[in-house]
């Protein structure tokens, strides 16, 4: 048993450590002298302490920071982790800055703890390689969005979304944790790479099965993927629109992260394989089912929505359903393109909710068809609108397009041979099609009809346009220039040895 | 100096998005002068590069570590298409001179949808045509669904999710050639160089073919077309059945064709008689030339039966690469300027002169009013336009499908026959439509009653459109061989071997 280094762990720490502190400064800083001041400059003072406690951690996670590993996996800290974590760092400040102008509560204090502490959670959750760990950062993290998701205390639908997310939330983790103590037991240990040295040693068997499907129903929860969905319409329509667009973004790259970190790593030697011929069990089986349940019923069932937030709910249903097969290849190259994916589509989903807070505050509502005439009440936002929109449907030289274009190309190189693989890739290439249909639809109401006899412009505030002007040129940039971060990308998976 | 082309065709549409003010006339100035000098641009490339040969345009690094380049090349087939391009341009911003709704966006979107089509005639690399080939198709929902007539938004949603499919296919087939070709190159002339297994090219080649395909009016997979072209205003029909359709049979030419030339191997085994997918796509071609020209003998609605003829036209070209050799495929090059020149006229005849003024396109209701005397300029051109369309000698058709038959005679005599029908019922649909549009037969004077709103004249920018228009149909005519010259050279490049070793 090796004995903890307390000035290593602080070392490692740091980023984590900034933040909390940031968070509880915030907090007081809140409580203690802006109580009496306007709800906006309370936003304002909050998001500002708490994004430069962002930064700070930023800095400290930039290449060239100290990297190390304690008690063999429980806390690393390598360039990889490094790279998740600035891109959740990244988001926990554009989400701060979207919600500046939000007037759903006054705790504003309690709101940007909650956001940063949720990030704090996420941050622990993609640096560690031990169960336990992973359990409680995931703990951290749901606990704190189930009460982000709740905090619009005026609103019923707030309330039923968290009453929701929180009840399918404590089931799948009873589930996941069941999983891991299957493992546990198996292999006595929580270690990753001593579970998959115990998976290695001996044939297959049912309980490792079993830790599989308890596992995949856990984090398949949190990725949102068919049949584990259903808290996801709920949620992003009830939730206010800061903590939905975070729950949309931040939660989910970490989510992914750390999934294939536990897949490809702790399972290692139980693949199996899902082709017809040559079927053996294991976790790319279940993957693959669950890939191809999510993009079949995202696609399907979005083309029916009325509301832009549930349509976005089940198109983040159908997107993980792509991302998965990055785990059914589970290739370093495969793993590049999934961050890639998700980073991307994090940017365009906080865009549209960003567009959301200023549209819903106005129409009253998140309808599709009340976005009618947007292009000549809001130019500016509409245009924003019709590049996040194109870019999640896959169209160059939008972000969204490569992104699939990277996850298609790595899946398939892993076997050019492999009918299973071109079926799948076949699949969701077939499926993205279907989806451009729903995905005009939106832009058809803000483009193509007409405003109500009745329109005035839409007054959007700075702050928020320049936040969402922000994301758009980075979906774009990412997009017509991908070697931006690719290559970045690439580098560290490569330096980690993942 | 040819990427200039899509560099100022996109920031012609920046500038005009970005332009505060509201003056109409200076946003089609603008967007004239945009597609002036991109015009100009190809012009002079095409006069400069008299031997055909292919040449480098621009070749720079884009996404290193997938060896993918931005890579833009061109030889006689792409200067030809581009010159295509370029002429259709200006005609449309002619043509589109009295749009006033949202002006500016339109014009942006028109801008977008030209740049991005000379992208797609330039590019080399794979990678980056599919890039610009995915950028066509958002502008034509938004210009069909914004400015469109009879029942727009339908028409544009069936016609992109038909481009999207097609391109969905594609991207299938160009994914498994990258990545089976070992993911270095995403650039043309390395992946036709690659040996591909020909089981891989046996159901790549169809799958890419067919994705082209839909966009060319491949039949059966060509019913967004007539609806589309219908739907769309006028300048956006001149587009889509000018270039845009192009797009799709350059494509099944210049991708399909050279990177799986295997593909059109026979089978070894014969399905209904067809004993390779060459046999099924040459075919396919022959049904949409005779389905195109017989459904269109019976169109009410003037329109549809410009719509239907194109699937004539394009099943023209379909049938001419299917020939595989010289002379069918440089037929089916031809044919691709003519049938653009050719349908970007009619659509201006129908769309502007005629449509745009009597808000009707119904034939028996134009028939009364008597348009040979009301807008005789509509009529002369009509008129020049069907003759060329029927192949009249002198004019570009007749140099095109004289070549694709000839081709044809050589690849598969059986079906001259049917090609001769389907040549004899364009000459009936177009005859049809002219009569019954324009010289309903002798009235007695007095029953001509003056019509209630005299039709507003045919204005200059339309003349001067409809005269560029005719002009080039003439030089095609009468001079093929300035653009067999450089299409000759071009077939015989190394691209292209593949594919003559297993043609002619």
């Amino acid at each position: 048993m090796s004995v903890i280094n307390y000035g290593q762990l602080l070392q490692l720490a740091w980023p984590e450590i900034i933040l909390t502190v940031a968070a509880l400064i915030a907090l007081a800083a809140d409580l203690l002298f802006f109580r009496q001041s306007a709800l906006r400059t309370r936003f304002l003072v909050a998001a500002s302490i708490a994004s430069i406690g962002c930064i700070a951690a930023i800095f400290k996670l930039l290449p060239g920071s100290s990297e190390g590993m304690l008690l063999g996996g429980v806390f690393l800290s390598n360039p990889a982790t490094h790279l998740v974590q600035i891109a959740l760092l990244v988001i926990a400040i554009l989400t701060l800055f979207l919600s500046v102008d939000s007037t759903f509560t006054d705790h504003v204090g309690e709101f940007v703890l909650l956001i940063l502490l949720a990030t704090t959670g996420m941050m622990f959750l993609v640096a560690s390689q031990d169960l336990l760990v992973i359990f409680i950062s995931l703990e951290l993290l749901s606990l704190s969005v189930y009460i982000l998701a709740g905090f619009d205390k005026r609103s019923s639908r707030s309330a039923e979304a968290a009453l929701k997310y929180f009840l399918f939330g404590g089931m799948s983790a009873a589930f996941m944790l069941f999983g891991f103590s299957l493992l546990y037991g198996f292999s006595n240990s929580t270690n990753l790479v001593q579970i998959a040295s115990a998976i290695h040693a001996v044939p297959l068997n049912p309980l490792v099965i079993l830790a599989i499907v308890t596992t995949v129903i856990g984090f398949g929860f949190k990725i949102a993927a068919a049949p584990f969905h259903f808290w996801a319409p709920d949620v992003y329509q009830g939730a206010p629109t800061p903590s939905a667009a975070f729950i949309a973004s931040g939660s989910k790259v970490a989510s992914f992260f750390i999934f294939f970190q536990v897949l490809v790593i702790g399972f290692a030697g139980a693949e199996g394989s899902a082709t017809l011929h040559h079927f053996q069990s294991g976790w790319v089986p279940v993957i693959v089912t669950v890939a191809v349940a999510s993009m079949l019923l995202g696609n399907l069932v979005a083309i029916t929505q009325t509301s832009l937030r549930r349509l976005l709910a089940y198109s983040a249903v159908a997107h993980a359903g792509y991302m998965l097969l990055a785990y059914v290849a589970h290739s370093e190259q495969s793993l590049a393109a999934l961050l890639y994916y998700v980073a991307t589509y994090a940017l365009a989903t906080l865009g549209i909710f960003g567009i959301l807070t200023v549209t819903e505050k106005q129409l009253g509502n998140d309808k599709i068809s009340d976005l009618a005439g947007l292009s000549r009440r809001a130019p500016f936002l509409s245009a924003c609108l019709f590049i996040f929109v194109l870019s999640l449907a896959g169209i160059p030289p939008l972000s969204g397009f490569f992104a699939k274009f990277l996850l298609f190309t790595a899946v398939l190189a892993v076997s050019p041979g492999s009918k299973l693989l071109i079926g799948l890739i076949i699949f969701a290439i077939g499926m993205s099609a279907v989806s451009l249909y729903y995905y005009l639809r939106v832009l058809k109401s803000a483009f193509v009809a007409d405003p109500p006899a009745d329109a005035t412009p839409i007054q959007s505030p700075m702050l928020l346009q320049l936040v969402v002007g922000l994301l758009a040129a980075g979906v774009v940039a990412l997009g017509c220039a991908p070697d931006l971060i690719l290559n970045q990308i690439l580098k560290v998976i490569h330096a980690s040895g993942l | 100096m040819l990427a200039w082309t899509i560099y100022i065709s996109f920031l012609g549409a920046l500038v005009l998005l970005l332009l505060p003010s509201r003056n109409a006339a200076l946003v089609r100035v603008l967007a004239l002068a945009t597609t002036l000098v991109t015009f100009a641009i190809t012009l002079t490339a095409f006069l400069q590069h008299r031997s055909g040969e292919m040449f480098t345009v621009v070749d720079y690094p884009w996404i290193s570590s997938l060896g993918i380049h931005f890579s833009l090349k061109a030889d006689g087939i792409s200067l030809t298409l581009l010159l295509l391009t370029g002429v259709i341009g200006v005609c449309g911003v002619l043509f589109s001179w009295d749009v006033d709704h949202r002006i500016k966006e339109f014009f942006a979107f028109y801008l977008v949808l030209i740049g991005a089509v000379y992208g797609v005639f330039l590019s080399f690399d794979l990678f980056l045509l599919f890039v610009f080939y995915e950028i066509v198709v958002i502008p034509k929902y938004f210009l069909i669904a914004i400015w469109g007539s009879t029942r727009r938004e339908y028409a544009a949603m069936k016609l992109v999710l038909y481009s999207f499919i097609g391109s969905a296919m594609v991207l299938v087939g160009l994914i498994a050639a990258y990545v089976v070709a070992g993911s270095r190159s995403m650039s043309l002339g390395d992946l036709a160089g690659y040996q591909y297994s020909p089981h891989f090219q046996m159901w790549a080649f169809p799958l890419v073919f067919v994705g082209f395909g839909i966009l060319a009016g491949l039949w059966p997979f060509h019913t967004w077309a007539p609806t589309g072209h219908v739907a769309a205003p006028t300048a956006a029909s001149m587009l889509l059945a000018g270039v845009v359709m192009k797009l799709g049979a350059y494509g099944c030419l210049r991708v399909a064709m050279t990177l799986f030339p295997l593909g059109l191997a026979p089978w070894g085994f014969h399905v209904l008689g067809l004993g390779s997918w060459r046999d099924v796509f040459a075919v396919l071609a022959v049904i949409g030339i005779l389905y195109g020209a017989l459904v269109a003998l019976v169109q009410k609605d003037f329109k549809f039966v410009i719509g239907y003829s194109s699937i004539s036209h394009m099943g023209f070209i379909l049938l001419g690469l299917m020939t595989l050799n010289q002379i069918g495929l440089s037929g089916a090059v031809v044919q691709m300027v003519s049938h653009g020149i050719l349908a970007g006229l009619l659509f201006a005849v129908v769309g502007r002169m005629v449509y745009s003024r009597t808000h009707t396109r119904d034939l028996p209701a134009l028939g009364p009013m008597h348009m040979n005397k009301a807008l005789p300029f509509a009529a002369f051109t009509f008129v020049i336009a069907g003759m060329a369309s029927m192949g009249l000698p002198g004019f570009s058709g007749f140099a095109a499908e004289l070549m694709i038959l000839i081709g044809v005679w050589h690849s598969y005599p059986t079906l001259i026959l049917f090609v001769g029908i389907g040549l004899i019922a364009g000459v009936a649909y177009i005859w049809r439509a002219m009569q019954q549009a324009f010289f309903t037969g002798p009235t007695p004077a007095a029953a001509v009653a003056p019509p209630d709103h005299p039709l507003p004249p045919i204005t200059f920018p339309e003349k001067l459109g409809a005269g560029i228009l005719i002009c080039s149909s003439v030089i095609v005519g009468t001079f093929p061989q300035v653009f067999l010259n450089v299409i000759h050279p071009a077939l015989n490049s190394p691209l292209f071997q593949g594919l003559r070793n297993g043609g002619w």
